[in-house]
């Protein structure tokens, strides 16, 4: 019979609609700047830089090796290397950046920085409402803003973080072992060396 | 697949002798701009419409207003740096575009992504598929004037999709994923109870889409014999996708090539035999139904192990000289990559094939002589993702 489709159909939309009042799978959306979803934990929005030991200069874990800013696609990393060199987390004397700024109006939010960073150094952030009326110095983020402390970190993605720290650990363990070595090595030496100055 | 004609069949694009143009148009013979701004043309696009009446008597897609320079940015940067780029291509489809870049660079460096990797490929691209087509469905029946309730059920199945791809790749839509030689990182805990969770739920919802629209009558009136598409020409302008089995040609390179694992799965391939928008639509709605079962299969299958092969490098990714093109069934049809390596750390030649622009081409064979109220259906059947087509 003509017809019969449009009200089976129409039964459909009857249902759905009575439904949402009902049921929650009928209903999904929420009222959003009151309410807000969860985010998820492997969620990202934009780069931010983690520093350790509460001390957002000295702790940065960036070394301003340059491979972020070269990897980026969109090339929205600008980094300028200080000369003076800082110890890192292992104590080992390193360069660090004088100048880290990212254009977030630039940012695709594809998170190959993070994934390239030999130090776990650049991480995502997961804030997302960065809307200003100053589209230029608004949106370019700098050194002071980027910097993050790893606890921040470690709150928003707690499994990727908790995996980041345990491979810094062992670097670090490792990094003393072999200075330990390397003293052990020097001593004999150092005895060896008074009698043949003698 | 040895359907081919003698000679290719005539398009008729002299219906006009030349003076008709240049002379006034007097009220028989209307030129329309329809696009770039038209709500149905599924974004930039825009089509030169002769009109007489309501008839069409001649139609010139034009396209590029979207474009963005995706295959020369490709080649001055690092093979790596194009992944999230190709998200952009059919960016509602991002995760196929990731496997087919991937399977691309893979073939040309030799890698062999690890069993899990596979599967998460296999679970991930059928995800993306059914959105895919859920969307087309809701777009394709708001064209037709069903405004707003068909599209919002089908992106409340959607969303249900994309909340799975945003806890594991962190990303809604710009998933950039996949890597050369297996996934970016693994599945979070509880993910495939979740994913099954969401298959299981979805027949329910074909059900009730099917329930809603397919046997409505204006649905049909709408759709059937509309935009008639014949088996050679479709062969003959290498359509492919949906758009061609919906003519009846048994052509899936997922049956074809069995890239990745699909060789291990159990599921159908379903043909049309009008080739017009009720056949696309129907094709289209059977293929998710495919789509389940190799889901169901994958997600129960799916083995532990690593998920990147040992031999892939992240950083200074140089594979050796060669030329390769890899492709793989894309939701919307055959999307390729050719790729020529001279060994440097960027590709020397970098092509997409997109199967959204080589589907398009046909736009005008399939509309001459319909009414220009069919042309948005014929154009919203096809399929289009302006990204895609305009790269």
């Amino acid at each position: 019979m003509l017809g019969t489709g449009i009200i089976k159909g129409m039964a459909e939309t009857a249902r759905n609609f009575l439904g949402s009042y009902t049921s929650e799978e009928r209903l999904p959306t929420v009222q959003y700047p009151e309410e807000k979803l969860p985010a998820k934990e492997n969620a990202r929005s934009f780069p931010f830089l983690v520093y350790d030991r509460n001390d957002p200069e000295l702790g940065l874990r960036c070394v301003a090796c340059l491979i972020c800013e070269k990897e980026c696609p969109p090339q929205c990393i600008y980094i300028v290397k200080d000369t003076t060199k800082k110890p890192d987390h292992t104590g080992k004397l390193q360069a660090h950046p004088k100048t880290f700024d990212i254009d977030i109006s630039v940012c695709m939010s594809c998170q190959i920085c993070a994934e390239v960073c030999p130090f776990d150094a650049i991480k995502m952030d997961i804030e997302y409402a960065f809307s200003t009326g100053d589209r230029f110095e608004g949106l370019l983020l700098h050194k002071e803003q980027l910097a993050k402390p790893n606890d921040h970190y470690q709150k928003i993605h707690p499994t990727e973080a908790a995996e980041a720290d345990a491979r810094l650990a062992e670097e670090k363990a490792k990094a003393e072992a072999k200075a330990k070595a390397a003293a052990a090595a020097e001593k004999p030496a150092e005895m060896a060396v008074p009698g043949s100055v003698r | 697949m040895s359907a081919t004609t003698e000679s290719p069949p005539s398009r008729n694009y002299e219906i006009l002798p030349k003076a008709d143009f240049n002379g006034a148009l007097d009220g028989d013979v209307l030129e329309v701009s329809m696009g770039p701004q038209h709500p149905s043309t599924h974004g930039v696009f825009r089509m030169d419409v002769v009109l007489d009446g309501e008839t069409v008597l001649k139609l010139k897609p034009v396209f590029g207003y979207l474009h963005r320079n995706h295959e020369q940015i490709a080649e001055r940067t690092s093979y790596l740096a194009s992944m999230p780029y190709t998200d952009r291509l059919d960016y509602f489809c991002s995760l196929t575009n990731n496997w087919a870049y991937a399977l691309t660079v893979e073939k040309l460096a030799g890698l062999q992504p690890p069993e899990r990797a596979e599967y998460i490929r296999i679970i991930t691209a059928e995800l993306t598929r059914l959105q895919n087509h859920t969307c087309l469905a809701g777009f394709l029946l708001m064209d037709m004037g069903a405004l707003g309730t068909p599209l919002m059920y089908a992106f409340r199945e959607r969303e249900k999709i994309l909340d799975l791809f945003e806890s594991l790749t962190g990303a809604r839509m710009m998933c950039n994923y996949m890597r050369f030689g297996g996934c970016r990182v693994d599945l979070p805990e509880g993910w495939l109870e979740q994913a099954k969770k969401v298959v299981e739920s979805y027949p329910g919802f074909l059900d009730e889409f099917e329930n809603l629209l397919s046997s409505n009558e204006i649905v049909m009136a709408r759709t059937q014999g509309v935009g008639r598409l014949s088996k050679d020409l479709a062969i003959n302008a290498s359509i492919t996708g949906p758009m061609l089995r919906a003519c009846g040609v048994n052509y899936d390179i997922r049956k074809v090539d069995k890239y990745g694992i699909y060789d291990r799965f159990d599921f159908r391939v379903p043909l049309g035999d009008h080739g017009d928008c009720y056949d696309r639509y129907m094709i289209r709605i059977l293929e998710m139904r495919e789509s389940l079962k190799i889901l169901n299969q994958a997600l129960k299958d799916i083995p532990a192990g690593p998920i990147m092969d040992p031999k892939a490098k992240l950083r200074a990714f140089k594979p050796k000289p060669g030329e390769v093109y890899g492709r793989i069934e894309a939701p919307k049809g055959e999307l390729g990559f050719y790729l020529i390596s001279d060994g440097s750390a960027s590709p020397y030649r970098y092509r997409v094939r997109p199967p959204s622009l080589i589907n398009l081409t046909i736009l005008e064979d399939m509309c001459l002589g319909q009414s220009v109220a069919d042309v948005v259906v014929i154009l919203g059947s096809v399929d289009i993702v302006l990204g895609e087509v305009d790269r």
